[in-house]
């Protein structure tokens, strides 16, 4: 399961030019926009947690692949975050618009699959025993 | 807080789900994995709802609240039976709201600091458009899943003719929509992009066939992944972003792990048309050839006489909910001193790792439940194998025969055994539509009946 150094850094480098072509191509304008992240930096993050999953995944045990389903399912649910966004403008229900009522659908939604997702999981976890 | 301690936090909740997945190494350290993702969790809301912008709290607390509830509910009351259809109804729920926050984002672009209405960035746009197309996909395809995996429709593989071309046609209309919505921004082509990813979602699974399942519920994992890390680089939120890589890995590895268990590329699961559910009921095999028949008094006479006992579960132990049964069927054979294992095959049952969890529900250790590479060896040593509901993952034609759809698949090798007991309700063959041989040898016995009444009565023998 090794990945031989050098590889690994072309690899890595390779990746980090085709960031740069991308954000020349298409990212300038938005950071002139947000003033946030650059596309580059928020790239760089996604592959590295690519690997990062890679290696944390292969190391689960096979005997809790369907924990590891339920709990990836609860943790995707931090797009709650987004849903909060949306709907955080929005002080009174006079306020309530296209993009607030969005917002708390999927705040809504995604509290079920937290709440579901970590509970399930536990439920899961604590029937497994080891022999008396 | 200011944008460096927001990030931090951020972080931090993204370290907490790297720990919670790590954790799963081992069943030991797996709670307090769980545990980690939780405290990850409430750290990322938290630190999104100290967002000066976020303001309306009463909003937000009933959304919770009635999401809360329902999923609190809805996981301490689901049988574990049906674990694949609940895990597929929560990758709906993901996906549609990636679908929803991107609707958001698209007319409320000022929320999340990347322009105005009409006017947002190309990437921001195209970020967008790629979380909203894969969560839908991710919505209706886990709806599909669903519906297959609950029984409300057919688990029978559905082809039409030009389906293949009918996708393409639409994977490069929601493309070429995704680049007149950057030219435009207007929002008839967002919502294109929207309505065709949920009808392709639809067409990409509806031609998968029921036995395919565990492959279809990973993939979807995965792309419940992806559509989380689309929303992540619209919102410039690592912990989405990292999360999402995480979680689409997650799904990618174990669609692997169950492609591989079958010996076939994803690409011919994802082309459709293997496996329904009714191929077992209708084709009667054999023909003239005969069987040896046993009854519940000679399976407890052979096992009560062994050394030791490999027990091979499949999806028919699952559907008979036999597990509890069988687990008293090997205590009782624990005293009589008989050694008692289970081997489980990477694809048994109907997702990666269900089998695991249903010996556990009924207090089988897991010390006593072993992979198809840690027990395969075994078999030659043991008196007994002790099938019951598996049958293809069995069949050794997948070593013998290279025209049969399973040539090449990893089978346990219970031939190896002593006796091979198989149980089940009848001679049919397994999803693959292949006759097992195994039935016809003399070394095996055949028990026919229902998974857990047969495991019931062996019970009452042994007693």
């Amino acid at each position: 399961m090794m990945i031989d150094a050098t590889v690994f850094t072309q690899g890595l480098v390779q990746v980090s030019e085709v960031a740069n072509l991308a954000m020349s191509a298409a990212g300038g304008v938005e950071t002139a926009v947000t003033g946030g992240p650059s596309f580059l930096h928020l790239f760089t993050v996604f592959v590295l947690a690519c690997f990062v999953g890679f290696y944390v995944v292969w190391s689960v045990t096979p005997a809790l692949h369907s924990p590891l389903l339920s709990v990836t399912n609860a943790i995707s649910s931090v797009i709650i975050v987004g849903g909060l966004l949306a709907a955080g403008p929005a002080a009174e229900l006079a306020d309530v618009d296209l993009s607030s009522l969005m917002g708390f659908l999927a705040v809504t939604l995604a509290s079920v699959n937290i709440f579901g997702g970590f509970l399930v999981t536990q439920r899961m976890l604590a029937m497994f025993k080891k022999k008396k | 807080m200011s944008a460096d301690w927001t990030g931090f936090a951020y972080l931090v909740a993204a370290v907490c789900f790297i720990m919670a997945l790590r954790g799963l190494s081992s069943p030991t350290s797996a709670r307090q994995g769980n545990l980690m993702g939780i405290i990850g969790m409430i750290i990322a809301v938290t630190t999104t709802l100290l967002d000066p912008e976020v303001i309306s709290y009463e909003i937000i607390f009933a959304g919770i609240l009635v999401g809360g509830t329902i999923g609190t509910l809805v996981a301490f009351r689901i049988n574990m039976t049906a674990l694949p259809q609940l895990v597929a109804a929560f990758h709906s729920l993901v996906g549609m709201a990636a679908v929803l926050v991107a609707v958001a984002a698209f007319y409320h672009p000022e929320a999340y600091g990347i322009g105005t209405f009409g006017n947002i960035g190309t990437a921001s746009l195209i970020e967008m458009s790629i979380g909203a197309a894969v969560g839908a996909i991710t919505f209706s395809g886990s709806v599909v899943a669903f519906a297959k995996l609950q029984g409300l429709v057919s688990g029978n593989p559905v082809v039409f003719p030009l389906q293949h071309p009918l996708n393409a046609v639409i994977g490069i209309a929601i493309v070429a929509l995704t680049v007149a919505l950057v030219f435009g921004q207007d929002p008839t082509s967002f919502w294109a992009i929207v309505i065709l990813s949920f009808l392709i979602g639809f067409l990409i699974i509806i031609p998968i066939g029921g036995a395919d399942m565990p492959v279809v519920v990973s993939m979807l994992n995965s792309y419940s992944g992806w559509a989380a890390c689309g929303i992540g680089f619209t919102l410039t939120n690592t912990a989405l972003i990292i999360t999402g890589a995480l979680v689409g890995s997650a799904g990618a590895i174990l669609s692997y792990i169950m492609c591989k268990g079958m010996n076939r590329s994803i690409f011919n699961v994802l082309l459709g048309g293997f496996g329904g559910d009714t191929v077992a009921a209708t084709q009667q095999a054999g023909g003239s050839r005969s069987v040896k028949q046993g009854s519940a008094d000679d399976a407890a006479f052979i096992m009560s006489n062994a050394n030791q006992v490999i027990v091979v579960p499949g999806y028919g132990m699952a559907v008979a909910q036999a597990q509890h049964a069988l687990r008293e069927m090997a205590d009782l054979l624990k005293e009589k001193g008989v050694d008692v294992k289970y081997a489980i095959h990477p694809v048994a049952g109907r997702m990666p790792g269900h089998m695991n969890v249903l010996l556990a529900e009924a207090s089988v250790p897991y010390d006593e439940v072993f992979e198809l590479e840690e027990i395969n060896h075994e078999f030659s040593t043991a008196d007994v194998a002790f099938v019951i509901g598996a049958n293809d993952v069995t069949n050794p034609l997948a070593k013998t025969d290279p025209t049969s759809p399973i040539y090449g698949m990893p089978i346990l090798d219970v031939e190896k055994a002593g006796t091979t007991l198989f149980l089940k309700r009848s001679l049919g063959s397994g999803y693959a539509g292949v006759d097992n041989e195994l039935f016809f040898r003399d070394k095996t016995m055949m028990l026919f009946g229902d998974a857990k009444k047969m495991a019931e009565e062996i019970v009452q023998a042994l007693n």
